[in-house]
């Protein structure tokens, strides 16, 4: 089966496939490639080509846009090593954002401390989202891929719904948050020139060394994995299989709550009106594929998709149209799917390289 | 009374790409394969047919919606070759591969769109599919005249020939008895010489062409142009009719016509007492809670085909 | 003479093993020829090559005399030639016909399945050959003996002249047994050629004239059956003299370890499957539960080890009664359990070895604390029981489970186990597949655990595990205990009426 050198190599190789296939897109469609490896240096590090001076806000967005992501990756990897595919993730995201953005909006606490409350209101929707799935797939049997694509749309409607109702809404968005529930920060907003760059990656912070911890060192997360991997013998070992299933998705409808919490709180500092997914739940099934759904993998995954997000403005305004960077993307995802494909060719030249070798 | 005969002509409209796409599923599923990229398919019928439209209308007048149909059936059925090859040849997950495809369709629409018509949507058409105004005879019945045969798109009586169609094929043919059992059992079907591999491609590739069709009907009788936002979750919707509908083209056939008379629901609301009350969002969301409670009500008895889902691989015994 | 089938130097090789390593079969025609060996030996191999489920690696075909080139079932159908399957390949809600005719059916008006005439036609088959189907029976309404039927009805319609059976008999009474060889000698006396692929002597002896024998992959010798004892046949499978009988120490018993009273309980299709089941084991001895598969032996287990509740009467584990106790607390108690299917209950195999030795222990102060595992004492733990209990892997430890043999999976479970010192060891179908050096070991170490005065339930469909190693023997039929005895007492022919629903009283004991 897999080794710890094919784990990486896999998600690598699917990357270079990839953008290699971006590069021939854009080759066949007569636009300058050379625009696409020039965006993803400016959207990294705020460099561009030719002119002196260090633009820190692309950094700043950078970090603006992946910290929801790697939330989003967390969610997926913990229901996958888990034995789930969480793909209501994505509804989970919308009930945090909708959560945080009512209780932080309604509710006042003084001092910073709203923020922290906020995030776990945000957090404790997502978990309670996720509840649903949960119940449904140990009581009925009905597989929480189907349940969570239902809940993903009802959510959205239910969502789009209150934040018109909210004391204040206009058609498209609700009142400002009051500042001390918010993430924001007037220090990182100036050094960055003006980016979103907010307190979130301390929550993203905890959160990957927690997911880490639980997965690899806990009994609890003992009892968990076992369950995903085969319910059968963990039932016979006297685990009680219906709570671990339910448990895990909460946990990674926590997750998801809390990256629609960030995206209230950080991001935007409002809430949206709108009867379209931010994609966040499905994008961090991207990120924790190719991260291959361990704690590290899933923070690369996020910088990576990230950044191929924060490249699309500054590839439209180049003559490059923006959704190349939704094509990598896919492509990457869609290659990764396909791993038995590049294993076996991996396997093919390991086993040539040591028949040359006698 | 009046109400719901004006609200049945666009509760047919909005049914017959959802019956045409779900039966497209019904297909894949009962080969084996689930496809949640039916979405993804229906975004390049809709990209395919109103691009097709648009190029064809000065030279084919109000002929062009037709064709439009036929080029976006067969793009479809080339886009689904995508999900074929990673789920039968390369043995991937299939529901990753159909998240994969589901984002590289909205990717590769919107790319093509910029680099044909220089931005990000189709140019809109003409004409696209015209509704008939009165379909000879059955339009003068009373009361189901009005509501069925006159102001109605013929893309229902479209849908309507391909249940038929489905049903006579899935059930009373020899590829409808091996479709089936490379669903239920790709082992038994082997064993007798079925070629499961053979079959599930028809199944997926049936699957594309129907969803490709169903994204452009979509397009061209409800809308002018293709943007992100044309199809806007009807893929999904598609696979909760097929779920709704017991994995049978009858019961697709009757999830489909409810869920349009639920969106149509949404429209009317303001003009009905009581409904009126109800946020708008309601409607919107029926099809997917009833989806839910239906599974609810299912539950433990075995509904859909008992191997789809299951990698399939030859060596296994 | 000429042959039916010939297979010359056919060799088949997977990735890492030789599965067929240069047979040469020849088979008669119109006789019944059987392939023995044991499990893992190749015969089921070979057979899939002759059905065109395999291509061979090398080596050459030849059926009535001309060579030919098997690629897939379909051209095995056009040569005649048709296998029942040891795992029936049946879909399960279609129905009989439907099954019969699924990749060749026959074409009636406007493209659609003529069913009428494929019905006549199956009706008139199973009356030739003597079947009681119904041809628009849904075969998840069948018992599997009726299934076993359609499987070989699949053939016969089929026109096939060369039927390959394999280990037809495993899931079968004693009776439906004796009913199948008889269809078989009838179908060799119509003239078709029989091919049995069994690890089963008596049946061999029973009905077969010529028999070959596998082992490892190898052709070792082709035997007349007639003169050849079941004994050589035997030595020649296993390639040594073989005593699986046990010279077992005098009985010491202790008090009751398990007391099981008028146990009723439900299957998940409804019905009652233990119908008031009362039964006791005492410490030092082992109980051994003889039975077909499917006659409640499986819902009676889960209960006793409380995967599924119980709908009445009582469980009583070392005085303690644990009717209403979590599976866990069972566990604590001093319950073991070496469960019948090791892949779907005995272990996870996505988990590595070490993970699965601690499956029951693992929030135990030994292995873990405040809810942190201690990876150290569980390195310890696990290299212990790799020694002790001679656990083969690839990776020690930490080697991915999925990745081990059937025999060291099955090792690695008895490791588990056995080294809690459970007071009550319960042991279901312990030896399925595996080979006979493994099965010695397992055997022996169940005798270990019954003299160091522990109580053993056993329960096996094989007939001769039970009979070496119990004490007492018991005897369940459709969910009732139909007769229990010392095992000295205890005759095939007794167990095999009880078995198949006849109560032995005083009247027809002397059987």
């Amino acid at each position: 089966m897999y080794n710890k050198k094919e784990k990486i190599l896999v998600p690598l190789i699917a990357v270079v496939l990839g953008v290699l296939l971006g590069i021939i897109i854009l080759v066949v469609s007569n636009r300058d490639f050379m625009v696409l490896f020039s965006s993803l240096l400016k959207g990294l590090t705020g460099i561009t080509l030719g002119k002196a001076g260090i633009n820190l806000r692309y950094p700043g967005e950078l970090m603006v846009t992946t910290m929801p992501l790697i939330l989003g990756g967390l969610s997926i990897g913990f229901a996958y090593r888990c034995g789930m595919f969480n793909i209501g993730s994505e509804g989970q995201v919308i009930m945090g954002s909708l959560a945080a953005c009512c209780f932080g909006i309604l509710v006042p606490i003084p001092t910073r401390f709203a923020a922290v409350v906020v995030l776990l209101v945000g957090a404790l929707a997502g978990a309670l989202w996720a509840f649903i799935p949960g119940i449904l797939k140990t009581k009925f049997n009905i597989s929480e891929v189907v349940s969570g694509i239902m809940l993903n749309y009802s959510g959205m409607f239910i969502a789009s719904y209150f934040y018109k109702i909210l004391p204040g809404s206009t058609t498209t968005r609700t009142v400002d948050l009051p500042v001390n529930a918010t993430l924001k920060s007037d220090f990182f907003y100036n050094i960055t020139n003006y980016s979103r760059l907010n307190w979130g990656f301390l929550v993203v912070i905890v959160c990957v060394i927690l997911y880490w911890f639980i997965i690899e060192k806990t009994t609890f997360g003992y009892k968990l994995r076992a369950t995903g991997f085969n319910k059968f013998g963990a039932k016979f070992a006297g685990i009680k299989t219906d709570r671990a299933t339910i448990l895990s998705l909460m946990i990674s409808g926590a997750l998801a709550g809390l990256a629609g919490a960030l995206l209230i709180q950080g991001t935007f500092g409002y809430g949206r009106v709108s009867l379209a997914f931010d994609n966040v739940g499905f994008d961090g099934i991207a990120v924790a594929l190719v991260g291959g759904c361990n704690a590290i993998g899933v923070v690369l995954g996020g910088f990576l998709f990230g950044l191929l997000k924060i490249t699309q403005p500054l590839l439209q305004t180049s003559g490059v149209p923006r959704e190349i960077g939704d094509i990598i993307s896919a492509a990457i995802v869609y290659f990764v799917a396909i791993q038995y494909v590049i294993l076996y060719f991996i396997h093919k030249k390991r086993k040539t390289k040591g028949e040359s070798k006698e | 009374m009046n109400i719901l005969i004006q609200m049945m002509p666009p509760t047919l409209m909005t049914a017959a790409p959802i019956i045409i796409c779900a039966l497209g599923g019904l297909f894949s599923e009962r080969s084996g394969v689930v496809n949640i990229a039916l979405e993804g398919i229906m975004l390049v019928g809709a990209f395919a047919g109103a691009t097709a439209c648009v190029l064809l209308e000065p030279s084919l007048g109000s002929n062009a919606g037709w064709v439009s149909l036929i080029i976006a059936a067969v793009s479809g059925g080339v886009f689904s070759l995508l999900l074929a090859v990673s789920a039968i040849n390369f043995k991937a997950d299939q529901t990753i591969a159909g998240v994969a495809v589901n984002m590289l369709a909205t990717g590769i629409t919107l790319y093509l769109c910029q680099l044909i018509f220089e931005q990000q949507r189709t140019v809109a058409f003409e004409k696209g599919i015209s509704k008939i105004k009165e379909i000879p005879l059955l339009s003068k019945i009373p009361i189901l005249g009005e509501m069925f045969f006159s102001n109605v798109y013929p893309t229902f009586f479209l849908a309507l020939l391909i249940v038929f169609i489905t049903y006579f094929v899935v059930y009373k043919t020899s590829f409808g008895l091996r479709l089936r059992s490379c669903g239920e059992n790709p082992q038994a079907s082997e064993s007798m010489g079925v070629n499961v591999y053979k079959i599930r491609y028809s199944g997926v590739i049936i699957s594309g062409v129907l969803g490709g069709l169903a994204g452009a009907i979509l397009v061209l009788t409800a809308s002018t142009q293709y943007t992100s936002a044309s199809v806007h979750g009807v893929g999904f919707i598609s696979l909760a009719a097929l779920i709704f509908g017991k994995w049978n083209p009858f019961g697709v056939l009757g999830a489909g016509l409810f869920f349009g008379f639920s969106n149509s629901l949404g429209v009317y609301a303001s003009m009905i007492p009581i409904i009126n009350l109800l946020p708008s969002e309601i409607f919107s969301a029926i099809p997917y809670l009833l989806t839910l409670l239906a599974l609810i009500m299912f539950s433990g008895k075995a509904v859909g085909p008992k191997a789809a889902g299951e990698i399939y691989d030859k060596g296994k015994r | 003479m000429e042959y039916a089938i010939e297979m010359l130097n056919v060799t088949k090789e997977f990735p890492g093993i030789k599965a067929n390593d240069n047979i040469t079969l020849q088979v008669e025609k119109g006789g019944i020829h059987a392939l023995l060996g044991e499990n893992g030996a190749g015969k089921s191999t070979l057979m899939s090559i002759l059905f065109g489920l395999y291509s061979p690696t090398s080596g050459t075909i030849k059926v009535n005399g001309k060579e030919v080139l098997i690629t897939n079932p379909n051209v095995a159908n056009d040569l005649g030639i048709g296998m029942v399957h040891q795992h029936f390949k049946l879909v399960e809600n279609f129905t009989v016909t439907e099954n019969i005719i699924l990749g060749r059916e026959p074409k009636g008006k406007f493209k659609t399945i003529d069913l009428k005439s494929s019905r006549e036609r199956i009706k008139k088959i199973s009356e030739l050959y003597g079947f009681k189907v119904d041809p628009d029976a849904k075969i998840e309404d069948l018992t599997v003996g009726m299934q076993q039927k359609v499987e070989i009805l699949k053939m016969l319609y089929r026109d096939a002249d060369i039927l390959i059976f394999d280990e037809p008999t495993a899931v079968l009474t004693p009776q439906e047994i004796e009913e199948l060889l008889e269809i078989i000698k009838n179908l060799a006396h119509e003239g078709k050629t029989v091919l049995l692929i069994t690890h089963k002597l008596k049946e061999i002896k029973a009905c077969a004239t010529k028999c070959s024998i596998l082992r490892r992959g190898k052709l070792i010798k082709t035997v007349d059956v007639a003169t050849t004892t079941e004994a050589t046949m035997s030595e020649l499978m296993v390639g040594r003299k073989v005593d699986l009988n046990i010279v077992k120490k005098p009985l010491s018993l202790g008090k009751n370890m398990l007391e099981i009273k008028d146990l009723v309980v439900t299957s998940n299709r409804g019905f009652d499957a233990v119908k008031g089941v009362s039964l006791h084991v005492k410490a030092g001895e082992i109980l051994g539960l003889a039975g077909i598969d499917g006659n409640g032996q499986s819902e009676l287990i889960n209960a006793l080890t409380g995967l599924a509740p119980i709908k009445s009467g009582s469980i009583i584990i070392d005085g303690k009664d644990v009717t209403n106790e979590s599976i866990k607390t069972r566990f604590d108690i001093g319950m073991g359990h070496i469960p019948e299917d090791r892949h779907k209950y005995g272990l996870i195999l996505d988990f590595s070895l070490k993970e699965n030795f601690i499956i029951h222990d693992f929030e135990e102060s030994a292995f873990s604390h405040h809810g942190i595992l201690n990876y150290s004492n569980i390195d310890q733990y696990a290299n212990r029981l790799i020694e002790e209990f001679d656990v083969r892997s690839g990776q020690g430890k930490n080697t991915l489970t999925r990745s081990m043999s059937g025999g060291n999976q099955q090792k690695a479970i008895i490791a588990r186990e056995l080294d809690r010192s459970p007071k009550l060891l319960i042991v279901v179908q312990p030896t399925r597949g595996l080979d006979v050096g493994a099965i010695e070991y397992i055997h022996k170490r169940i005798e270990a655990e019954r003299e160091s005065g522990k109580a053993v339930l056993l329960v096996s469909f094989e007939l001769d595990e039970i009979m070496s190693l119990s004490d007492r023997i018991a005897v369940i039929h459709s969910g009732k205990i139909m007769g229990e005895m010392n095992a000295k007492d205890a005759t095939e022919n007794k167990l095999g009426l009880m078995m198949a629903g006849t109560e032995v009283t005083e009247g027809n004991a002397n059987v």
